[in-house]
């Protein structure tokens, strides 16, 4: 009786293992996609050493020099360190930075404190509390008052006006928007008829054009004893805007929930306030938050337009730090550094509606 | 009597009817405090109302003017046409390299290449996160320090000359014999069409494909371009007089950046549009598209593309909208288009911003309208039928 001794299990070949089969399967699997790895390959070539050398192997990193020392071949990031203050401030006075900073170490406080109290009975009450009371508080500390310095609007500048403008553009459209989509599908003719102008009134004209109604024809239609400031025109554009927006948004929420909903909270007798708040908004919301992050998302963006109506946000200090004589021709350098905060912004707020989409869909999933 | 009036309070109907009375009191309250300030506003600043301000004399240049007449002596209306033919134009052209580069990063993102795939995430996550305008002012400052000033400019055969001020193209000039031209391009196409239609028969009754793309070739372009150069082939070149040059095709660094930018950030979400539609067919549209033996291509081009398009077109359509909308960021370079020539300069002259503001308005509600109409119509048009 043959005896037949184990066989050592042989490798798989060479060509079968991680990171060749990997190569094989996702960039030289047929002729086509081999030429298309080339092409891919000599774009990166192209572009890739251009920006790398600008940015990082020309560059010159000594944050104390001026820009004749700088060089002309690379960037000089010593100029964003020098107006750095500007970035985020813009002109606001040195000795009152700390208020802004208070401002945003409160808002974090706030953030930090509603997420340990989770599970509380409370929360709800806590939320609503500080949406209540913090506006108070920021304007106060930034504005002046109660004691404080007070600090004009046209001294706000840099990030901390593009942040202000955007939360001020999104707390106040929320509501606003809300009831405008009630309107619109509100079974009152003359209501519907007014939401329905308004929103695709808004919708259709770009942003600039309402920027500049607010900057220049709003004042006109005040007694002329009223001075408005600049930076709440701004607002006021930017709201009214915004409000048509997450109007179309709600909208769509409250098309998506059924009609038995309607229904059955008549059927039980709630009143048009209760079925309303109690019954419909909630669950319209719910649905509508991916979208309702999207469109903050695209008000964080279109910030930067009050810039055109002369305002100094993160984009316009560019333009107003290197027309100082000493930073003279430095726009590249400070566009990409402008790019990447509101990059790095945007990014992270975008991958947060995805999470959130993921989070609230109760759509089946094939 | 009191319970009769109590119930009149709980009727629904009743309270809606009052409910919008009051709304509409307060709303023409309002709306006649507004009034009343603004002219007396309008009074007290000295601004006079009314359009009579269009038929008068402009007074400034125009960088970019295409086809209509205009100079300094212009009225302002035929500066507001000039604006709006310059919207349309730079939208027009964002449009079309949008859609161009959009569906090739949108393919690109769905391709089995893990190259090509990252390499188009990255294109649009960098492009979609960057405010707009940041982008207009970035790459027009890049063009600015990159391209030379007029008299070293960059020049193709003497006729075509790029500097930091722009390209100057070459100018057709349309003479008696450019009717000829246009005639010839209209036959041709009739033609084409003819051709078509008779191959497209052919291959509905015998299943024989017949290529049509030399016919097309030869007769919408080769033909035309025949007619012209016997003819003649008269143009106008750009030449260097004093510190520009004068003559021909002259396309400004201002639009360039506008439409470059308008393009490269309307094509992520061009790029998106397309993805969302190709991922919303159904997988087994593929696989049957296989089992009939169709190559990968053929796949894509006759059975998913099509299915992918009705579900992508309407977003698309959409983007084109808001790259209309955001034209308007010239004002930011000085393109000048609408609303830098007329929210701009001519606000500034005449100071009459009522009028002009509504105007500009007006002009981007219609395009918004039209728009809206061929998009339902095509959503229409795209119904499944018989469902």
């Amino acid at each position: 009786m043959a005896i037949y001794s184990l066989k050592e299990t042989k490798q798989p070949p060479q060509s079968q293992t991680k990171a060749v089969l990997w190569l094989k399967d996702n960039l030289f699997s047929s002729s086509s996609n081999i030429a298309l790895t080339f092409v891919a390959l000599y774009l990166i070539y192209l572009l890739l050493p251009p920006i790398l050398n600008w940015t990082i192997f020309d560059a010159n990193f000594d944050l104390t020099a001026d820009n004749e020392s700088c060089g002309r071949e690379g960037a000089c990031w010593s100029f964003i360190n020098a107006n750095l203050k500007m970035f985020i401030y813009g002109f606001y006075p040195q000795e009152e930075l700390w208020r802004v900073n208070t401002m945003f170490g409160i808002i974090v406080a706030l953030v930090a404190f509603g997420s340990f109290i989770k599970k509380s009975q409370y929360r709800a009450h806590y939320i609503i509390g500080s949406f209540l009371i913090y506006p108070v508080v920021a304007f106060v500390l930034l504005y002046g008052g109660l004691g404080l310095e007070i600090v004009e609007t046209d001294k706000w500048g840099g990030l901390t006006l593009t942040i202000v403008v955007a939360a001020v553009g999104i707390v106040a459209s929320f509501p606003l928007g809300i009831l405008f989509a009630l309107g619109r599908q509100s079974k009152m003719r003359i209501v519907r008829f007014i939401s329905v102008v308004y929103i695709e009134f808004v919708r259709g004209v770009p942003l600039i054009t309402i920027l500049f109604m607010a900057s220049v024809v709003l004042p006109l239609f005040f007694s002329a004893g009223m001075d408005f400031d600049k930076l709440l025109r701004a607002l006021i554009g930017i709201t009214l805007f915004q409000t048509a927006y997450i109007a179309e948004v709600v909208r769509g929420g409250l098309q998506a929930i059924s009609k038995g909903q309607y229904e059955a909270a008549d059927a039980a007798g709630l009143s048009f306030m209760q079925k309303t708040v109690l019954i419909i908004l909630p669950q319209a919301l719910k649905v509508s938050i991916p979208n309702i992050v999207g469109s903050f998302i695209a008000l964080f963006k279109d910030t930067t337009l009050v810039l055109i109506i002369g305002l100094f946000d993160m984009l316009a200090i560019v333009g107003a730090a290197t027309s100082n004589s000493s930073w003279l021709g430095r726009e590249s350098e400070g566009y990409v550094f402008v790019a990447m905060v509101i990059w790095v912004i945007l990014y992270s707020m975008s991958r947060y509606s995805k999470k959130l989409e993921v989070k609230f869909s109760t759509e089946h999933k094939n | 009597m009191f319970t009769k009036l109590k119930s009149l309070l709980y009727n629904n109907e009743v309270r809606a009817i009052v409910f919008q009375v009051l709304a509409v009191v307060v709303i023409a309250y309002f709306a006649y405090q507004a009034f009343d300030n603004m002219m007396l506003n309008i009074e007290q600043r000295g601004i006079r109302s009314g359009f009579g301000f269009l038929n008068d004399e402009a007074g400034f240049a125009v960088n970019d003017n295409f086809f209509l007449e205009y100079s300094p002596a212009s009225t302002n209306l035929q500066a507001f046409y000039v604006g709006i033919v310059n919207t349309l134009i730079v939208a027009i052209t964002g449009i079309f390299f949008a859609s161009v580069i959009g569906l090739i990063i949108g393919i690109a993102r769905l391709s089995s290449n893990y190259l090509v795939r990252k390499m188009a995430t990255v294109y649009i996550e960098i492009f979609r996160n960057i405010p707009i305008l940041l982008q207009i002012l970035f790459w027009y400052s890049i063009a600015l320090k990159v391209l030379p000033s007029a008299r070293n400019s960059m020049s193709f055969m003497d006729s075509i000359f790029l500097n930091s001020r722009g390209l100057y193209l070459p100018k057709p000039i349309m003479g008696a014999d450019f009717y000829f031209v246009l005639a010839s391009l209209i036959i041709g196409i009739v033609a084409y069409v003819f051709i078509k239609k008779r191959s497209n028969k052919k291959h509905d009754e015998t299943g024989i494909n017949t290529n049509t793309i030399p016919h097309f070739l030869g007769l919408v372009l080769l033909l035309p371009i025949v007619v012209y150069l016997s003819f003649g082939a008269q143009l106008e070149y750009p030449v260097l007089k004093g510190f520009n040059f004068r003559g021909g095709i002259d396309l400004s660094i201002e639009f360039f950046s506008l439409a470059f930018s308008l393009s490269i950030y309307t094509a992520t979400y061009i790029a998106e549009a397309i993805r969302s539609g190709v991922e919303s067919v159904d997988v087994g549209q593929k696989e049957a598209a296989a089992a009939l033996g169709l190559k990968n291509s053929r796949a894509m081009r006759l059975v998913i593309l099509p299915q992918a398009l009705r579900v992508a077109i309407p977003p698309i359509i959409n983007q084109y909208l808001n790259l209309t909308k955001n034209s308007s960021l010239a004002a930011a370079v000085g393109y000048t288009e609408l609303v830098t020539i007329f929210s701009g300069t001519v606000l500034n002259v005449v100071g009459q911003a009522i009028e002009i503001i509504m105007l500009t308005m007006l002009v981007y509600l219609t395009i918004s309208l039209v728009i809206s109409l061929i998009l339902n119509i095509f959503n229409k048009k795209m119904q499944i039928k018989g469902g």
